[in-house]
């Protein structure tokens, strides 16, 4: 089992050192920061200083080194759109996106499991039929619009909630709503196919020979098997609720690591950049290696065949 | 549902083709007919309604959507500038359409190639290929589009490659699974024994076989592709004006949201309909191409209850 955790925590690893030159490569062909951090007229002069002072001038390569220097040393630069270390302004945005994509999973993820599960007990009927459609839908709909279309209604139409920013509970609820929405969906969808699977299995059969209440039997009997293949996609999810965490924060203007993430994009904070990457890319790692350890929790097979 | 009966008849002799079925199925058919209207506007719609998508009408400016009084290219209503929304709807779609296409087209191309390679040679350059999918799969693909895309420029070129590149893993490593499989049928070992080089061999013998399943990926997948695009383009990085794409006609939109509410919501809606209808298909073509789900397709409906009880 460790070893097995070893070698994936070094495979990803190696992936995150990858990402990290990437993206330190790719952030320095947008162009001079100095045009964006000056004013228009500044001189010749005044933006070669600027260069000189944060270390833009040196070749591409030598600021890389510098850049590896310093974060052996846990240095990660200043964020020059805020002047501060980028570090501490990321780590001030972490928790509220870590808070946000958190209670929007695991929402989605009681709601799939009841909706999928209820859907699975009788195929084809009435219930199955509405919950694939509204899963179906909740999988392909753009976060952005339905993010706007709720605005339109429960904030400028309706008046019950505040359009963006946080405070009140009432900030979270419209957030977390359009968060969960795809989740949702396509675990729903990953529910009923794994619990249609198990329901036809013998020692079902059996339960319901024994006159075990049908309720008990979806919810007790086989949900615990028809979860496993759930929490594999659930961890796959993870990286992709941050996709949907940036729309979202963007349209409520909730101060987390995706708003983060683009202000320090469209104003070339190569170092705000690196950080938010960096931190992404590391809690992802460990979300993976968490939902590895969980899966061979739930499922003794696969710690006998890692061992 | 009686016609979807009778079609079927008491007993038919030979099993009915995709088809038929698809028509017996009321969601999916209706996604069917909603996919064939929208690619016959995004096709025929800009060479008939096309200019009326660009002409500001200020007579039109921010007319609300089913008012009859600019006649019917309006009835969807205009935007701040009186263009007709319905007008733009259509050249949206082709632009919407065009760019999903051209960028599931190019990660097809591009992640099965890389795959084929993957499957077929092994060995280091196959180990690199795999690790730089695992590099694009374990990060967020909106930020990896996001910050490439920004990179290197927004622009329709850049935007397809973009929104390719962050899909090729999946192509590669559906390819690289049917080929580590189909390379060690007999048939390959024959062509093999024979003389065959490792070109022949790829491009006659395997490629052949493990292409119709690309193309049901590439199928499916278009639809994460119109949403990827979408995002991108309402996050202001995809499409630049005066292009646009359903995705920045609802960014554009978002100002008038108070005043004009129908400016962010028909296109919004688009996507939503189009990518649904995808999904409805590609979830009908899943339970279709199973052999232990199919009957459930097959049977008429009133046995169809019965078997559940």
């Amino acid at each position: 089992m460790f070893t097995y955790v070893f070698r994936r925590s070094t495979q990803s690893m190696a992936a995150v050192v990858a990402l990290l030159v990437l993206v330190f490569f790719l952030a320095r062909l947008t162009g001079d920061p100095a045009y964006l951090y000056l004013p228009l007229d500044s001189t010749e002069a005044q933006r070669q200083a600027f260069n000189e002072l944060n270390g833009f001038d040196d070749p591409i390569y030598i600021q890389f080194f510098r850049y590896l220097g310093d974060l052996a040393q846990l240095d990660f630069g200043t964020a020059l759109s805020r002047n501060r270390p980028a570090m501490e302004v990321t780590l001030e945005a972490f928790p509220e996106t870590l808070k946000l994509a958190t209670i929007a999973m695991a929402l989605a993820l009681f709601a799939a499991a009841v909706v999928g599960s209820l859907a699975a007990a009788r195929p084809g009927g009435v219930f199955d039929r509405l919950a694939t459609t509204i899963s179906l839908a909740g999988a392909s709909a753009p976060d952005f619009w339905v993010a706007i279309v709720a605005i339109l209604v429960f904030a400028v139409s309706l008046g019950l909630l505040p359009t963006s920013g946080t405070g009140s509970a009432l900030h979270w609820i419209m957030p977390i709503g359009v968060l969960m929405l795809r989740p949702f969906g396509l675990l729903t969808q990953v529910v009923r196919g794994s619990m249609m699977g198990v329901l036809s299995q013998p020692y079902i059969k059996t339960a319901r020979a024994k006159g075990v209440a049908r309720r008990r039997i979806i919810f007790v009997h086989a949900l615990r098997n028809a979860l496993l293949p759930v929490i594999t996609v659930a961890g796959d999810l993870m990286a992709s609720l941050v996709n949907g965490a940036v729309v979202v924060e963007t349209i409520f203007g909730w101060p987390g690591i995706g708003k983060l993430m683009i202000d320090a994009i469209v104003r070339r904070d190569f170092a705000l950049i690196q950080s938010t990457v960096l931190v992404t890319a590391v809690a992802i790692f460990v979300m993976n290696i968490v939902i590895d350890l969980i899966y061979a929790a739930v499922d003794p097979r696969i710690r006998h065949q890692q061992t | 549902m009686d016609k979807a009966e009778g079609a079927s008849g008491p007993k038919p002799k030979r099993p009915a083709g995709p088809l038929r079925l698809v028509f017996r199925d009321p969601l999916a058919a209706c996604a069917v007919v909603f996919l064939i209207f929208i690619a016959l506007c995004a096709l025929v719609g800009p060479v008939v309604i096309g200019d009326l998508a660009t002409t500001p009408n200020f007579r039109a400016r921010n007319l609300a959507p089913f008012d009859a009084s600019m006649g019917p290219a309006y009835f969807l209503g205009a935007d701040t500038l009186g263009r007709s929304l319905a007008a733009r709807l259509v050249v949206g779609a082709q632009n919407t359409l065009g760019i999903a296409a051209a960028a599931v087209m190019c990660s097809l191309f591009l992640g099965g190639t890389l795959g084929l390679v993957a499957g077929y040679a092994r060995g280091i350059g196959s180990t690199l290929i795999l690790r730089l999918a695992d590099v694009i799969m374990s990060f967020p693909s909106l930020l990896l589009a996001l910050i490439v895309l920004y990179s290197l420029g927004p622009s329709i070129p850049n935007l397809i490659l973009v929104l390719a590149i962050t899909r090729i893993p999946i192509y590669l490593r559906t390819m690289r699974a049917e080929v580590l499989e189909v390379r060690e049928r007999m048939f390959v070992g024959a062509a093999t024994a024979l003389g065959a080089s490792h070109a022949r061999i790829v491009f006659r013998h395997i490629a052949p076989v493990v292409i119709p399943t690309m193309l049901t990926i590439g199928a499916i997948d278009f639809a994460t592709v119109v949403l990827a695009e979408s995002s991108l383009s309402f996050l202001g990085l995809g499409i630049q004006s005066p292009e646009f794409t359903w995705g920045s006609m609802v960014a554009t939109g978002r100002g008038y949201l108070s005043t004009a509410w129908w400016v962010a919501f028909w296109p919004g809606l688009m996507i939503l309909l189009t990518t649904l209808s995808l999904n409805i298909l590609s979830s009908w073509w899943r339970t279709y191409a199973d052999p232990h789900q199919r009957w459930r397709l097959e049977l008429p409906r009133r046995l169809r209850r019965r078997i559940q009880k």
